[in-house]
């Protein structure tokens, strides 16, 4: 049972942390409960689809069906986490100053939340079509498969106490820097999701150039470990990572800072400045 | 001396062409949450794959983190998994749906 908690628990993690950062980040933006859970909902649904055609999915495109599917939705997370910052760089001091005013919620900006309903759809999906697909092996193996379902559903739980902590943890943060710490955060998650499609992508065999190891740090830190996957996750550790991992990592970082430098660019700002 | 010349031939068209020739293939098979060989042999600095077998009616997910690969084998099917250019070394994987009985090793050399 405590085996099937702990594989369920780090699938769920993995979503878990990502739910967390962008339920901080959308702090006192209105209607956003209603939005995450519809991405909760849409990803469950999508990773239990995902799961029933894994095989179909798999076999695709010579046997590397999987890896493109994997790498593509990492690509659109990437691609939506971007957005999300550079629409945060634009209107996350509106918002500031008005939840100071107003106390809690602000009727401004629905539009991030589509963007970031997505990011969550994804990582649920993702990470849920592994849980459903080890769930129901252990439903389809019978007899012993009673106590280890309920450690894969206790799994579940501790991932969602997880996903609170991470929200409640950020929640600590003074709402004058939470904009500025979540936007960090959810620039480095997107640059770890990137450096892990084009590792799809290779293993796929479509990107398999630059593959050689930059550097073996997991004399150290392995990514195997809890405490690796937790970085892995968060900051996109790796412990072996290759060149083209690397280049996807530093890049993604510098074109969300180009972004989100052109946003913060207003017309607006510069009348007032002048 | 036409032997060499068959291999320089070979070593030209290898240096010359840009996409790679298919890559050596090893098979392994997961039969009750087990793999069968549990100890792949496999060149080093060298792309090979990896034809896992899952001969279990249940999913498997093959993974490793010494070599970077995840990806489900659903049950009685196989799956492809592409791996290196690997240093020589142990590279230990495991099916993650039964860690517990799924181990093996690739050892590159």
């Amino acid at each position: 049972m405590l085996g099937a908690l702990i594989i369920v628990f780090r699938e769920v993690l993995e979503a878990g942390l990502i739910v967390g950062i962008v339920m901080a980040a959308t702090r006192g933006v209105a209607g956003r409960s209603r939005w995450i859970g519809i991405g909760i909902g849409a990803g469950v649904i999508g990773a239990t689809i995902v799961a029933a055609f894994a095989g179909v999915i798999s076999q695709a495109f010579e046997g590397a069906g999987q890896e493109l599917f994997n790498a593509s939705v990492l690509g659109a997370a990437v691609i939506m986490l971007m957005w999300h910052n550079a629409w945060m760089a634009r209107h996350g001091r509106e918002i500031a100053a008005e939840m100071r005013a107003v106390g809690s919620a602000v009727s401004e900006g629905s539009r991030p939340l589509t963007a970031l309903a997505i990011v969550v759809g994804l990582a649920v999906l993702r990470e849920g079509s592994e849980v459903v697909l080890f769930l129901y092996g252990i439903m389809a193996s019978g007899t012993s498969g009673s106590s280890l379902a309920l450690g894969g559903f206790l799994g579940i739980a501790a991932g969602a106490a997880f996903t609170a902590l991470t929200y409640y943890g950020l929640l600590a943060i003074p709402s004058r820097y939470i904009f500025s710490v979540t936007s960090w955060l959810i620039a480095l998650l997107a640059a770890g999701m990137a450096a892990q499609a084009v590792q799809f992508l290779n293993s796929g065999g479509v990107l398999v150039a630059l593959n050689g190891t930059v550097w073996d740090t997991s004399w150290m830190l392995s990514e195997g470990s809890l405490f690796g996957h937790l970085l892995h996750t968060l900051i996109g550790y790796t412990d072996r990572p290759t060149e083209m991992q690397l280049i996807a990592y530093i890049g993604t970082l510098f074109a969300m800072a180009l972004l989100m430098r052109i946003a913060r660019y207003s017309p607006r700002e510069r009348e007032v400045a002048v | 001396m036409r032997r060499l010349f068959v291999l320089c031939g070979i070593a030209t068209i290898l240096a010359l062409a840009p996409t790679p020739v298919p890559a050596q293939d090893f098979a392994v098979t997961i039969k009750n949450h087990r793999f069968t060989p549990a100890e792949i042999k496999v060149p080093a600095n060298k792309r090979v794959q990896l034809t896992v077998v899952n001969d279990d009616p249940t999913p498997e997910e093959f993974e490793s983190h010494e070599m970077k690969v995840e990806k489900v084998i659903p049950g009685k099917s196989k799956g492809v998994v592409r791996i290196g250019p690997l240093k020589p070394g142990r590279y230990p994987f495991v099916g993650e749906f039964n860690e517990a009985t799924a181990k093996g090793v690739v050892i590159a050399e």
